[in-house]
């Protein structure tokens, strides 16, 4: 509720303000068991957080961290756009067309317990071991779950807001507006959301299948020679990555398209 | 502002796909500028598919209605009052006012607001507002339109006694300051007898209009006992 002058008492307000301290706290935390189990455990193949970060330094400044994490960003941003794009048309469509819906929502099931493994190989079989087909085999297994995403979305639309644009005559601009938008963007949110984390896991499994780089295809390079900790300084920069993401991007857009939502408790 | 228009309806027939009988049929009637008109009836009857065909919302039906001479369909938008408040829960209270047409400036949303005790809380979104005060901002986004007509359906239903009397209250001062053509549909006779200048009571299916009271005392000359008398001619049709 940013910059809303708070007229009368708001809502729960005492107990709202220690929660981001508690949030703060938490990635600390998560450092010191980690730490902890390490010093605990002492072994080779369990590196401690500051291990970690030190080859994380090394890696980015000699070696091909950054090269690395920028080709896998890439792939999954353009895989990201392309599925949210595809997935968020075909399920206002089938939202909205019952017909539609009937003729095809076997093939959006069929498309969710796809394995994502399969739809890689094949694609990799048909196309060969492109950025194409990376790419591609992505925006497949991720089109399903936005598009289904969005269909139950459309559903749930409230019909009463649709009485109200009649009665007020509103032209069809004014309706996607002010009625069509506002209801869809949750869903679109979630849907991204939910997205993000799955296109980051798949595109890693991808580049170990078969790439010319990237942070899945140097993993599974480090695997070779049981490089534990140059894993974890690849895993942990890329989730460097993605938490920038989450509080820089997807936070804060989330804040301003749903300001209006009562403070959740 | 001017006093509202008049309206004529005749409804050839609105029937339902799939149900047996129509709803409307064969149903005429006019309705004088300024006046407040109350259509009474038992839920179901058809006064919500009246309001909606008055609205203009409905247009599958046959036969006609006007609003100064002109088709409801192209007619100026109505100010109308729901069972709900129906504000639009991510825009702010006077940008829901605003939504009521493209002439309602942020000026007209005030003013509107201001009337019906709204001004301080036009920057709050509906959920910040009692249920009490997103009625107010309902009825002040059906008055920002200043269209001259006013359809209200049901517009008490579920609102405890002080609050009715409440929008009594506005409802009555909007009557006396700007003269609209109001229809009030409900199923109480007291928000008749409180507010109305004329009684339709709907009956039977088809629907048919059983009785056409007048209740000729001004409405803030209505006392107790004049009210009562007037519940008890209208309850005596139904």
């Amino acid at each position: 509720m940013a910059g809303l002058p708070q007229i009368g008492e708001p809502p729960r307000a005492g107990r709202q303000r220690a929660l981001p301290l508690l949030e703060l706290l938490s990635f600390p935390i998560l450092l010191l068991v980690w730490q902890v189990l390490a010093m605990v455990l002492a072994h080779r193949l369990f590196p401690s957080p500051v291990a970690v970060g030190q080859e994380m330094l090394r890696l980015a400044t000699e070696g091909k961290l950054l090269a690395d994490l920028g080709k896998t960003l890439w792939r999954a941003s353009l895989a990201f756009i392309l599925a949210m794009l595809i997935g968020t048309a075909l399920g206002i469509l089938l939202g909205r067309k019952a017909w539609l819906d009937r003729l095809f929502s076997s093939w959006l099931l069929v498309g969710l317990n796809l394995p994502a493994i399969v739809v890689a190989i094949a694609l990799y079989i048909w196309l060969g071991l492109t950025e194409t087909a990376l790419i591609l085999a992505v925006v497949i297994n991720k089109v399903p779950l936005v598009a289904t995403t969005i269909r139950e979305g459309v559903r749930s639309f409230a019909p009463e807001f649709d009485e109200l644009a009649q009665a007020m005559r509103w032209p069809t601009a004014k309706r996607l507006r002010l009625v069509f938008l506002p209801q869809l963007m949750p869903f679109v949110l979630a849907a991204a959301r939910t997205g993000l984390s799955l296109i980051w896991k798949i595109v890693l499994v991808f580049e170990v299948l078969g790439s010319d780089g990237g942070v899945g295809y140097r993993v599974s390079l480090f695997f070779q020679f049981f490089d534990i900790t140059g894993i974890l300084a690849y895993t942990a920069a890329f989730i460097l990555v993605v938490l920038a993401i989450e509080y820089g991007v997807l936070r804060p857009i989330e804040r301003r398209v749903l300001q209006w939502r009562p403070v959740q408790a | 502002m001017a006093t509202g228009p008049g309206l004529i309806i005749s409804i050839d027939e609105k029937r339902y796909a799939g149900s047996a009988a129509p709803t409307l049929s064969g149903f005429k009637t006019e309705i004088a500028p300024g006046s407040v008109t109350a259509i009474l009836g038992p839920s179901g009857i058809g006064k919500s598919t009246l309001l909606r065909i008055i609205a203009g919302i409905d247009r599958d039906f046959s036969g006609h209605v006007t609003i100064n001479g002109q088709p409801a369909a192209q007619a100026a938008p109505p100010g109308f009052l729901f069972q709900d408040p129906r504000l639009l829960p991510w825009l702010t209270t006077s940008d829901n006012v605003r939504t009521a047409g493209k002439g309602v400036s942020t000026e007209t949303a005030m003013a509107a607001l201001g009337r019906t005790g709204l001004a301080n809380h036009a920057n709050l979104y509906p959920h910040q507002l009692s249920g009490g005060m997103q009625r107010r901002a309902a009825l002040a986004r059906a008055l920002a339109l200043n269209s001259g007509l006013l359809l209200l359906d049901e517009p008490f239903v579920s609102l405890d006694r002080a609050l009715v009397e409440e929008m009594y209250g506005l409802i009555a001062s909007v009557a006396a300051s700007d003269r609209p053509t109001m229809i009030l549909v409900t199923h109480m006779a007291e928000d008749a007898a409180r507010l109305a200048d004329r009684v339709l009571v709907l009956s039977d299916t088809p629907a048919r209009i059983a009785a056409d009271l007048a209740l000729p005392q001004p409405r803030d000359q209505r006392d107790r006992d004049t009210l009562d008398g007037y519940r008890q001619l209208i309850e005596g049709t139904t």
